[in-house]
């Protein structure tokens, strides 16, 4: 039987090399390209009749606008309407790879700590610089929040700079551990049905219960994505 | 783990860049502006018809309020026609009846004059029908005829003894 780790494994669909890169059109590619025609698919179709009374489909992707910008105002307020393209972007792109994850035999590339990391450097490097870009070299104040005591500022700014630091690896590490995790644990339980025969309806029934909070845990980890860089962006613009 | 295997590292960030940045093309190009678009509409529709819904009830509650204006204005006014034509009524009643009450009185004089007239009248007859039957009456048991001045002395004495 094949390894539970199975499933993440990259298959090149195409051979593809870019001045000696490795640009393979893989498995992982072609998930994440599914991605973007679903995603661009069901909201500009879910739009074409442009109803004043929407229907179930205009509704949904009335709903995953407004919860964007609903998600963004709150964290970050007025100024966070130019970033509106890029967060609903980066969440409507996880939450849709996470639920298209959860499609058997098909692939979670939110489960590849390069592809998270990819998207939480973007984050960081982004919110960094709209960071410095908007508050110029006050913008290492962030370290040293207001009313600190002097003397503890030797204790406090390394640890103000180390928990900056570390905020793109959590951010990757939430997402592709949590990803991870659930698929393994389904193909571990998958296995025992598989397994054990008639006994194997208790694996199944725990199957079943995981398969429901795995796709709540696809939605709420692009929750958390999301919020996480509406939280980020707030800092950079608004500092503590 | 496949996830730790540094060969595909590459194409997985080469695609993730390309499919990210199409996705970020759509979206802020095509779909977000078009959605943005219907839900202002249909905000600018909602507030638009409770703007308009605001301004019909104003009208309709000023149109009560010219309703019972005119209402109330219309009740006053029957109001003072009622009391006036009431009080022309009772200041014709009161000035037949006292026309009525002269004319009656000027009647009732008039025919008391009248009945006393007849009643002198019928008095002075009598005593001269009673003269001339006591003449008549003594000449027939006496034989001689009383002379007039007496019996009539004797008729007033009766009668004044009668009355």
């Amino acid at each position: 039987m094949a390894s539970p780790l199975e499933q993440f494994r990259i298959k090149p669909l195409v051979d593809i090399s870019v001045g000696g890169v490795n640009a393979s059109f893989t498995n992982s590619a072609l998930m994440m390209m599914i991605t973007v025609v679903g995603v661009s698919a069901l909201l500009y179709f879910s739009m074409r009749q442009r109803s004043l009374i929407p229907g179930r489909m205009q509704s949904i992707a009335e709903l995953s606008y407004t919860f964007v910008a609903n998600m963004l105002r709150n964290n970050v307020g007025a100024e966070g309407r130019k970033y509106f393209p890029f967060v609903f972007t980066l969440f409507m792109f996880v939450l849709i790879g996470n639920m298209l994850g959860m499609i058997p035999y098909s692939f979670t590339f939110t489960s590849h700590l390069i592809v998270t990391l990819g998207m939480a450097l973007v984050v960081f490097i982004g919110t960094t610089t709209i960071g410095f870009m908007k508050h110029g070299l006050h913008f290492f104040h962030f370290f040293l929040p207001h009313g600190t005591p002097i003397y503890l500022a030797p204790l406090l700014i390394p640890i103000e700079v180390l928990s900056y630091l570390t905020r793109p690896f959590s951010l990757a590490l939430r997402l592709f551990a949590n990803m991870t995790a659930g698929h393994t644990l389904l193909k571990v339980f998958g296995g025992f049905v598989a397994g054990l025969g008639i006994i194997g309806i208790i694996p199944l029934a725990a199957v079943v219960a995981l398969t429901g909070l795995e796709l709540l845990v696809a939605f709420l980890q692009a929750y958390v994505f999301a919020i996480l860089t509406c939280i980020y962006l707030n800092d950079a613009l608004h500092m503590h | 783990m496949p996830q730790f295997d540094p060969s595909v590292w590459s194409p997985q960030i080469i695609w993730l860049i390309v499919s990210f940045v199409a996705l970020y093309y759509i979206m802020s190009r095509f779909v977000l502006p078009r959605l943005n678009e219907i839900l202002e509409e249909r905000e600018f529709r909602i507030s638009d018809s409770l703007r308009r819904a605001e301004n019909l009830k104003q009208e309709a509650e000023q149109a009560v309020a010219a309703y019972e204006q005119t209402m109330a204005d219309a009740r006053a006014k029957a109001q003072a026609q009622i009391q006036a034509s009431h009080e022309r009524a009772e200041r014709l009643a009161a000035e037949r009846q006292a026309e009525l009450g002269d004319r009656l009185v000027d009647e009732i004089a008039a025919a008391e004059a009248r009945i006393a007239a007849a009643r002198t009248e019928a008095v002075a007859g009598i005593r001269d029908m009673a003269a001339d039957v006591a003449g008549l009456a003594v000449e027939k048991l006496v034989g001689t005829r009383p002379a007039a001045e007496n019996v009539l002395a004797a008729i007033d004495d009766t009668l004044k003894r009668a009355s």
